[in-house]
């Protein structure tokens, strides 16, 4: 049984009210932080733990935190993304809805660490039972004295709300995000400036994951270093994976970092396997944005070596043949499953979800999604697959936001690695409408694939 | 002045104040190495950043960190840094990029130039004349919207929009009522009705100005005239709201329409007052001052023949002289 730091006492009856929260150790690292540590030390303790950014982009916490700027006489914010809207993750809604009280720790503790006297968690509108079950813990918290003012006695004052967002995925992008907290129309920003120089209304803000401030709870009950040796390599710690797909067990589960991709999938432990002993086909590791791999890659890198649940082993090859780590939102797929249709639908969501501000997102996803459409309803031509190549390139980095690459590389990806399957449906369009192309050579040993990218 | 930085664009170096844009630091310079802006407009504040064809290559990040940076980045909204060298038309992945930007703007736009009042005085235009494909590789049905009026004397072809926002700036900057212009989302965008509650502001007229295309066009002027045909002369009139210094569209003796003047890169020097715009159009309501200057690039300057002055070679050789007799009278006779 590998080690669970967040979600050891997931099964406890009663974990979400405080009094059980408590007796299982909770609010120690609070107790811990402000009675004995400088915020400057739990700056430092972070550092230590090699903690990553567990919302996507991977970047170190500690960090990110030590960035922020401190002016005097201005206020900081610590904003907590809740906005979990990525197809393919749900394990903030997981945390959330069973623990509520891990994000609150983490929220005192990293406001402490970052001297924020007001606090926000904007969560997505569509997750209204976990704005109410957040907003009973705020309470009971409050009531327990862990929050408003001089908490414990330490002269501390903290704040902390909850607001709602309007279920917009480009809301999960942290300047839109913080646009939507203002009370604006969630756009992105343009960088520079970062929200760790002007931020929440124009004030320094941090802008974290769920996941990765409830992270700094065992962070600071343990120490930096106890958390960097769980993990590998500079993937330190355990991560929430949220499985989905067509696997025996899908659910959302707390690995280690570096746990092998295969023993995921097929280890009783964890997703047992594929399900209805069919074979698999293809997975996205990180949540819809990051690259699709056939199963081949997916389980083996390149040089045949097995692919390891790590920042850097699902990225390892680049985009050639790697994916990322992204949000943790694992989704697998049969040999049932069309890849073409898959893609086509991940398109359609980033066009419906583009905010429309920058011209490459707003037009190239909507363009895409049409060309895919029309490929996958039969009435596709060879010259397609190569426009939707040069599409999803004059997108790629060329956005205001993440959005854009988010929405290139899934379409740039498959084309990558399933082109067969594509010609397949161009060229037999009345077949492919009712059966699908299956496994082919997907899940053959990688030898095989790398020749086939030559 | 050493508190100047010094920037590299395209291998010519300037010194610009620090905070400067490289696209204001390359309109010092001036030239073909100017990035080409739709959004971006440097008398509204907040505006940048959205269309993406000011994208240029940052080959050297500064004197203190040489490394380039990773991605293309926006002109419009980077700041230069000391000994920054940018890369506009001399990188091939910018033009590359560019052409991307200019292929995507032009697939909802419906391309209605010939019945369009933008045509000819259009940076969408000009833009695709330049990094244009000839042919569209969009196959499918453009989005539409109904034309709305917003007002008596401006009306939204929202087909026509690219969504630059600089007619939201404008309106924000003008009156505090509005909130925000844009409707929707993604390629459903559309400036919104909003709007027309800002119409009620002597200077809503100047979103007509602002607007890059045709979206927002003058409906006092709508379907009068092509506006190469017209001629434009620079005139003032002592006005109460605004600076009152305009350009007149003449057609002949009418005045057909009165618009901000407008600089190099199609900004206005000063916004005008809606009374300038729509109400004033008798000539004995200005002062003239002068014919406008119009770029020889422009279409609009094929009817202005101060520019007409026949090539040297001809005016060396007595053969050509002769035959373009007529041509050199006018040089002395206009």
């Amino acid at each position: 049984m590998s080690r669970k730091l967040l979600l050891e006492h997931i099964n406890v009856p009663g974990i979400h009210t405080l009094d059980v929260y408590r007796q299982k150790g909770g609010y120690r690292s609070v107790e811990k932080a402000l009675k004995t540590l400088t915020p400057d030390e739990v700056v430092e303790e972070v550092k230590k733990s090699g903690l990553r950014g567990r919302g996507g982009a991977g970047f170190p916490t500690g960090m990110k935190w030590s960035f922020l700027a401190k002016p005097e006489g201005v206020a900081r914010y610590l904003v907590c993304n809740a906005d979990e809207s990525e197809p393919g993750t749900f394990k903030d809604r997981y945390l959330m809805t069973h623990i509520p009280h891990a994000l609150i720790e983490g929220m005192i503790v990293s406001s402490f660490a970052l001297g924020a006297k007001t606090s926000f968690i904007y969560v997505r509108g569509e997750m209204m039972p976990q704005i109410r079950i957040l907003e009973r813990a705020i309470a009971e918290a409050k009531h327990a004295g862990f929050l408003g003012k001089n908490i414990l006695g330490s002269g501390y004052d903290l704040e902390l709300y909850v607001q709602p967002g309007g279920g917009a995925y480009i809301c999960g992008e942290e300047t839109a995000l913080l646009e939507s907290l203002e009370g604006k129309r969630g756009n992105p920003r343009i960088k520079p400036p970062f929200p760790a120089i002007a931020g929440l209304y124009g004030c320094p803000t941090v802008v974290n994951n769920v996941e990765s401030i409830a992270a700094v709870v065992p962070i600071i009950n343990d120490g930096g270093d106890e958390y960097a040796k769980v993990g590998i390599g500079r993937s330190t710690g355990t991560k929430l994976i949220s499985a989905s797909g067509n696997l025996v067990r899908p659910g959302v589960y707390e690995i280690e970092l570096g746990l092998p991709v295969e023993e995921f999938i097929y280890s009783d432990e964890w997703c047992g396997g594929i399900a209805n002993g069919k074979r698999l086909k293809a997975t996205v590791a990180g949540g819809s944005s990051v690259p699709v791999l056939p199963a081949n890659l997916s389980l083996k890198l390149a040089n045949g070596e097995p692919r390891l649940m790590s920042y850097e082993s699902l990225s390892e090859g680049g985009f050639a043949t790697g994916t990322m780590m992204g949000s943790g939102g694992f989704i697998a797929f049969d040999e049932d499953q069309c890849m073409v249709r898959n893609t086509w639908n991940f398109s359609r969501f980033y066009h419906h979800e583009s905010c429309g501000q920058c011209s490459p997102c707003r037009e190239g996803t909507g363009w895409m999604e049409k060309v895919l459409h029309r490929i996958e309803y039969g009435h596709g031509k060879m010259s397609d697959i190569d426009l939707l190549v040069d599409v999803a390139k004059k997108i790629e980095g060329n956005t205001i936001c993440p959005l854009g690459d988010a929405a290139a590389w899934p379409v740039a990806s498959a084309i990558r690695h399933f082109r067969d399957e594509f010609e397949w449906h161009v060229k037999n369009p009345q077949l492919s409408l009712d059966t699908n192309y299956g496994l082919a050579n997907y899940a053959e040993p990688i030898a095989k694939a790398v020749s086939t990218e030559n | 002045m050493s508190d100047k930085v010094k920037v590299t664009i395209d291998g010519i170096t300037v010194e610009v104040a620090p905070g400067t844009t490289i696209l204001n630091a390359a309109r010092q310079i001036g030239g073909d190495i100017v990035p080409p802006a739709m959004c971006y407009y440097s008398k509204l504040e907040g505006s940048g950043g959205k269309c993406r064809t000011c994208i240029v290559k940052v080959s050297k990040g500064s004197e203190k960190d040489p490394r380039p940076m990773p991605k293309l980045v926006a002109s419009c909204r980077t700041t230069v840094m000391d000994g920054m060298e940018v890369m506009n038309i001399t990188s091939p992945e910018v033009i590359e990029a560019r052409s991307g930007v200019v292929e995507m703007l032009l697939i909802n736009h419906p391309l209605d130039c010939p019945v369009c009042d933008q045509a000819g005085e259009c940076d969408l235009q000009n833009l695709g004349y330049e990094h244009g494909l000839q042919k569209t590789r969009y196959e499918f049905e453009r989005r539409t919207f109904e034309r709305i009026d917003i007002g008596d004397k401006i009306q939204l072809h929202m087909n026509r929009c690219i969504l630059c926002y600089r007619c939201v700036f404008t309106a924000d900057q003008i009156t505090n009522k509005r909130v925000h212009g844009i409707l929707n989302r993604g390629d459903h965008s559309e400036i919104s009705t909003y709007i027309q509650t800002a119409v009620d502001n002597d200077f809503s007229g100047n979103v007509i100005d602002v607007c890059p295309v045709g979206a927002l066009t003058d409906k006092t002027f709508r379907f009068k005239n092509r506006v190469w045909f017209t001629k434009p002369i620079d005139a003032h009139r002592d006005c109460p709201t605004c600076s009152g210094k305009v350009t007149l569209w003449y057609k002949g003796e009418d005045v057909l329409r009165v618009t901000a003047r407008k600089d190099v890169y199609g900004e206005v020097e000063e916004f005008i007052c809606n009374t300038c715009r729509f109400d004033k159009k008798k000539t004995a309501d200005w002062t003239i001052e002068h014919p406008t200057h119009i770029p020889d690039t422009s279409v609009i300057a094929s009817n202005h023949y101060e520019t007409l002055i026949p090539l040297p070679v001809i005016q060396d050789d007595e053969r050509l002289k002769e035959a373009n007799r007529i041509e050199l009278e006018k040089t002395t006779k206009f």
